[in-house]
This record gives structure tokens, sequence and C-alpha cells, in this order.
């Protein structure tokens, strides 16, 4: 494939490759996200290969094996297209019939979705309980794409944001624009993207980086990962936009070393986009030049901090150092760097394409567009979702989760991982919004929500969290490192009934002091959960120590 | 030069634009707490013991002071009972590792601090790091280093370079606020290479190596 010179020659390549393709021809698309992964949807693929090649089927129809489709519960996942027929829990003695049935039009009845309840099925995605509610506005496209190939990304209208971007938008322009959406950050602070974007193009160094934190650490988050390893060339042309507006002539893609999937895609997107000329010199005849890097962790979840982060890509140890110089303007090498979470970036292409008006008109008053969100924990349908912002929790849960495992009750909702925040079964009306939840007390951080039903034991979660944190710490600040520590000890005790007067007002001074004195967002909200858990559920805080220091007997 | 007015504890300051709101405490003889904190190495942020309160334009927060720039007109209090909660409560938390060390047992009498409230803990290294960094920054032998991370974070002697570097230098020891960098070297060589300090000396016919100093550590520059 020559270099694409220009806007003109892109949209000409992409109007060939839509006048090749035929909608009507049917499309096997096999989800191989992480989790139909692990069940094996390998196999599956291979199956509906080898099958199509048996029967000679070249011509009649396609297989497509894609990122992750959301439907994690009832994986491995298959959708055929025309039509968008969702097959759930697709074994590999299921292809022939599929197949049979796909090159008659017909559905295979007993692999679509039963309602539990009614029996009542669905067959098209449209229809699904768990697809209906949605919005899927960034990983609706996961199913059509093989993210191996930039072909597929061309054919869902993939780069026409960075086409009208460089060819009928100044830079300045661009950033307006992403200013107007009100993007606000989706890796967990809700930060406004254009103010950040704005204040690494106004510094005054000339060399500027852009880079994307794909270090995805928080527990029961997994959105960013599908994301990526599902649709790369979105997160990478947010990425090529934003440098054109920051004025950045190099990006890094900072993620884990730990996903050889990942890997295998993001690779393969930044070579076919420097190929395609969508990266290097003159981009389409723009006179921008950019380049991507690809670059991993060390392992630990504090290298998803801004400043560690940076330290990482230097080559130092993931250490975060005091921001009183924002990394915005201070960061890579002492240079102006912005940085912004997977998903901030993936809105970048629809904020341009289709304009900042239309954005927000999704979302709620202060939070515009759509969240994507881990549902995980004991939840009936757990999987990758994506709502409007400002969507009330009940939907979330309910409408699309489908309740609580077991038939047993809800007893409180956990968002933001260990750095975040639980609140009870009561509040389940509020809406999903950035500012609203951090008000109760369980801020959205980067999207991960776990549901916790009756039989869960909040000290046993705090602990847990704590236990997370203490590992993934860097150890550099005193607060951080001792602090967590005495945490965990006393939470550890709590557990085991062994909890002592004043164990909680320990906990208090140590959340307190954590809070304030440590170095980074780790460690400052490291006391988040414990605090929320002390807002709502301090009851069951007190009844451990009441047992265990008044009557060692019932232990 | 651009001078700069501040406020610390009431008194006007004028320091130069860059320095810190420690060294410009220090200049004017306003003492601040640290640990970490070494005249001839970068500053660090790790203790937080040298937590003051700033205001700026209306705004109260808890900054670190040995990294903290100056800026024009924030008035910075050293002491006041949220700052000196911290330092009490980070006392606390590093005398669960070293409840002897002089520096700790003299800023615990300052705050307040309860010697006992936490846990014991097995190692009295207090990860200051100011061993790793002195030898790093200073000596530019790199033979102590960090080891893992988070509640595991330690100091270790490299065999391989402290064989060789640390004999005759040991500086870091009498810097080490709870003589934790002397037992790591001497367990290093004991367990590595014991006895080869003679050697050294003979095939260099280098001046003496250092005696071992007795544990009682040199107060750090404040």
């Amino acid at each position: 494939m020559p270099k694409l010179q220009s806007a003109a020659e892109l949209e000409k390549f992409r109007a060939e490759l839509l006048a090749k393709r035929d909608p009507a021809k049917p499309c096997i698309a096999v989800c191989a996200g992480a989790a139909c992964d692990g069940m094996d949807s390998a196999a599956v693929a291979a199956a509906f290969l080898a099958e199509a090649a048996t029967q000679k089927l070249d011509g009649k129809l396609e297989i497509r094996t894609t990122g992750c489709h959301g439907y994690c519960e009832k994986g491995p996942n298959v959708v055929v297209t025309p039509g968008d027929i969702c097959y759930f829990e697709v074994q590999p003695t299921d292809v022939p019939e599929i197949i049979a049935a796909t090159l008659k039009g017909e559905v295979v009845e007993r692999l679509v979705y039963k309602d539990p309840a009614t029996g009542a099925k669905a067959v098209h995605m449209s229809e699904v309980p768990f697809y209906k509610h949605q919005t899927r506005l960034l990983i609706g496209d996961n199913p059509k794409i093989d993210p191996m190939r930039i072909d597929d990304y061309f054919a869902v209208g993939g780069y026409a944001g960075l086409v009208k971007a460089l060819t009928t938008m100044t830079p300045e322009q661009v950033l307006a624009e992403v200013k107007k959406a009100n993007l606000r950050g989706r890796g967990g602070g809700g930060f406004p993207a254009g103010s950040k974007w704005e204040t690494t193009r106004n510094a005054p160094e000339k060399t500027k980086y852009v880079i994307v934190n794909g270090h995805e650490g928080e527990s029961a988050a997994f959105m960013d990962r599908a994301m990526l390893t599902g649709n790369p060339h979105k997160i990478l042309e947010g990425l090529i936009i934003g440098a054109y507006a920051i004025g950045a002539q190099k990006g890094f893609m900072y993620t884990r070393h730990d996903m050889p999937l990942l890997e295998k895609h993001v690779r393969q997107a930044l070579a076919q986009a420097t190929e395609y000329g969508l990266l290097g010199e003159n981009i389409l005849g723009s006179g921008f030049n950019f380049e991507c890097e690809l670059h991993f962790d060390v392992g630990i979840f504090v290298s998803g901090e801004s400043s560690a982060l940076m330290r990482s890509i230097e080559g130092n140890a993931p250490e975060p150092r005091p921001k009183y110089i924002r990394t915005s303007v201070n960061g890579i090498w002492d240079k102006p760097s912005n940085l912004n979470n997977v998903e901030t970036w993936a809105n970048v292409p629809q904020i341009i394409s289709k304009g900042a008006e239309w954005f927000t008109s999704i979302g709620s008053e202060k939070s515009k567009g759509t969240k994507l969100i881990s549902l995980s924990g004991n939840v009936v349908n757990s999987g990758i979702v994506e709502v409007p912002m400002g969507t009330p929790l009940r939907t979330l849960v309910f409408d699309i989760g489908g309740g609580v495992r077991d038939g047993k009750t809800l007893k409180a909702i956990h968002f933001g991982g260990a750095m975040g925040g639980s609140i009870p079964a009561d509040l389940i009306d509020a809406p999903l919004d950035f500012d609203g939840m951090s008000k109760l007390g369980a801020p959205i951080g980067a999207g991960g929500l776990l549901l916790m039903d009756e039989d869960t034991d909040m000290i046993e979660v705090a602990r847990y969290l704590m236990d997370f944190l203490v590992n993934e710490s860097c150890g550099k600040c005193v607060p951080c490192r001792e602090g967590m520590q005495q945490m965990l000890q006393i939470l550890t005790r709590l557990t085991e009934g062994q909890g002592r007067k004043g164990d909680l007002e320990l906990l208090e001074d140590l959340i307190e002091v954590t809070g304030v004195a440590s170095l980074c967002a780790l460690g400052k909200t490291s006391g988040d959960p414990l605090k929320s858990m002390f807002r709502y559920f301090k009851p069951e805080y007190e009844s451990r120590i009441v047992s265990s220091a008044g009557g060692s007997d019932n232990k | 030069m651009t001078e700069i007015v501040l406020t610390i504890d009431g008194k006007e300051v004028k320091a130069r634009a860059g320095m810190t709101v420690l060294q410009a405490a220090q200049q004017e003889g306003i003492y601040i707490p640290t640990l970490c904190h070494h005249e001839k190495l970068e500053a660090f942020g790790g203790c937080r013991l040298c937590m003051v309160e700033v205001e700026a334009r209306g705004w109260t927060s808890y900054v670190v002071s040995c990294v903290y720039p100056v800026a024009k007109d924030i008035v910075v209090r050293t002491r006041s009972e949220k700052v000196d909660k911290i330092r009490k409560v980070l006392v606390e938390e590093l005398m669960a590792h070293a409840p002897d060390s002089p520096e700790l047992i003299r800023m615990a009498e300052e705050y307040g601090a309860d010697r006992d409230r936490f846990e014991r803990s097995a190692s009295f290294c207090i990860v200051c790091g100011l061993c790793v960094r002195y030898c790093n920054e200073v000596k530019q032998k790199n033979a102590v280093g960090f080891i893992d991370n988070g509640a595991r974070r330690e100091i270790s002697f490299i065999p391989e370079v402290a064989r060789k570097e640390c004999w005759d230098c040991q500086e870091c020891f009498a810097i080490c606020p709870t003589s934790y960098a002397q037992a790591a070297y001497l367990l290093t060589e004991a367990l590595a290479f014991p006895g080869q300090r003679k050697e050294a000396v003979k095939v260099k016919k280098a001046p003496k190596p250092k005696r071992v100093i007795p544990i009682m550590p040199a107060p750090v520059t404040t």
C-alpha cells in the first residue's frame, strides 16, 4: 500500500474499499476480548475458519476475529451481520449449525438470548436487554473491526475526524472544539481535557509530547484494555488529532507489559498507520509531522500516575515526583507533556467529526458524552457497558446488569476501585455523573463498578482494597508506605475478630494524614474507600470492635 | 536576580526565585524539621516531615517545603494544629521501625508522638534513601540502591559494587538516621565478601580502611 498523500486520496481509498464490500454478504464476528478468550473463543474462531475452508465458502461468508463486544458474562460471543444476530456461549460444536443457518438467512434459536424469568427470546443486538439500554458510541464498532486490519477501521468511517481536522481546521479550532465539547478526562479525575491541552499548547518549550495512558490497573476496571485491544486506531486517531491541536511532535502509548494481544494489536496499528502515511512526516499532505511509540510499564499500579508514568518513559523507576509544576508544563524530560486516558482520546475523533454541539447533547449537565463502565461483582451480567453520562445507576445495575446474582439483595455499589468508594443500595437512583458521584463518596474513577450483595463483609472489602494498594505503592513517601501498611494491619485485625478499642480512631487519624501528606494520588486517595464506609457502614465496623473487645468468647 | 517576598510564620522573608520554601526558611533561621533532606542532595520529598501550611490566593494547602518553590506573597505557616498532627503521625509511623533513633526521639518530644502507637516492625530502616541518594549523587558509585516497592521497599548494597567501592568510603553511615546503612553493609560484607576488605587494602596500598563507627548517627543538616 503506497502512502496516502492527501485527504482526497484517503477518501478515494475508503470509497474503493467500501465498493468492494458487499453489505449483504454475511459476516460472522467472533469476540476475542479478554473474557471470551479465557473461555477459549480462539477454538470457536478456528472452527469457523476450518468449516468455511472445508465448505469452500470464501466468497459467500466472512469470518472475523474482533475485540471485546461487551457481554462478557455470556461469552464466547458471536455476532452475525447483517442483522446483528447475537449468539451466546458458543462452542466449537455449534459452528456448523451457525454457518448453515447464516447461509440460509436463518437464526439458530437455541443460541440466542433467553430471558431468565420469562423465557422470551431476543435475537438482534438491539433487543438484547444488556445491549438495548446502552449508547455504544465508542465500543459499538468493536464487533465490526478486526483490530489487525486498518481497512476495517476505514470501513466504519475511521480517520474521518483526522481528515477534517487537518484539512479544514486550524490547531486552535480543534482545541476550541474540544473545549466547547467539555470533554472531561475519563481516567479518574474528570479534569477538562481541553484546558489541559491548552496548558501544554501554551507552554513555552517547543518540544511537546502527547501520551495515551493505557495503564489500566484499577481493580475491576477492564474497559480501556477492551478499547485499546479491540479498536487501537480509534485511540491513535484521537492522539494524532490532539497532537495537531497541541503542537506535539511525538506521542507515546503507555500500557501494561502483561497483555500480549494488546501489544500485538497496537504494534500492528502503529505499523499500518505509518505505512498509510497517517504517522510520520507531512501527514496527508498537511505539513504536520507526528510519530508515536509504544512503551510498557514495569508492573506496578503507581506506573499509571502521571508523573510516575513519565519517569518510566524516561527510563527511570516509576516514582511520582511532587507536582508543584504540572506535567502538562514540565513532563517527560522536562518538556510539556499532555497525558490523557485511553477513553478520553477515543472520544476525540467523534467530537471533531460530529462537532461539539452533538457531543454536548449527550450526557448530564456537567458531564458530557458517554462513559464506559466495567460491570462486575455480584451482578448477573458482567461486562463492558457504555451509557450516557447522567444515566441512573439503577439502569446500569438492573436493566443492563440484570440485578444481583442468585436472587440476593443489593447491599452496596462500589465505584473507582481501590481509590474509590462504596455507597449503600438505597442510593441506587443517583445519576452517573463525575461531580455527583464524588459528592456521594464513590467517585466514578476510571469506571469500574462493583456490585456487592447482602453477604458482603464491608471490612473485608476495605482490607482487600488496602492490600492491593500496599502492594502497588512505590514506597517512596512515608505516609503512603507506612500509613497504608498500618491501616492494612488494623483492618486485618478487624476481619479476624481481633479489633481493639481505639482502632477506628486510629484508622481515622491514618486516613487523614495519609490523605493530606502523601506524594501522589495513590496515597492521597487510599483512604477513600474506608472514608465512604465510615460514612455509610460505620455500625458494621463498630460491631467488630464491640464483639471482639467485649466478649472474646463469641469468636 | 529576582527577589521574591513571602511571609513565613508572620515574618516577611526575601528569597531568590527558584528557591524552595525550606531554603527560604533556613536562610532566615526558621526551623522546619526534615529527615530525608540533605543540602548536598537533590530534594526528594519522601519523608513529608517538612510539610507546611501555605496560603496562596485565599487557598490553604499543605505542601512539602523542601520541594515547593517560593512564590510572591504566599503566607507560610511552619506550625499549625494540622501540620503538627501530620508530623506526629508520621513520626509515630517511623518509630514503629526505629524507636531509638535520636532524631526521631527529638521530633517525638516536639510533636507529642507516642513511640508505641503502632506495632513494632522488624526492620529498623526508615527508607529515607539518604544512603542511596548520597552514593548516587555525591559519590556516583551506586553501591547501594532501593529494591522492591511499597511496604516491602528496602535498601540493599550491591555486593559486586560494594566490595570495590565501600571499604574506604562508608560516608553514608554517618548520614543514616538509624544506623541501618551500616548494618546492611556489614551484613553484605559478611555474606558476600568476608575478609576481602583487607585484601583490597594490600593491593592498592591505600590508607587503612575506615573503622566502623559507633552506632550514634550524626545529626543531619538542619
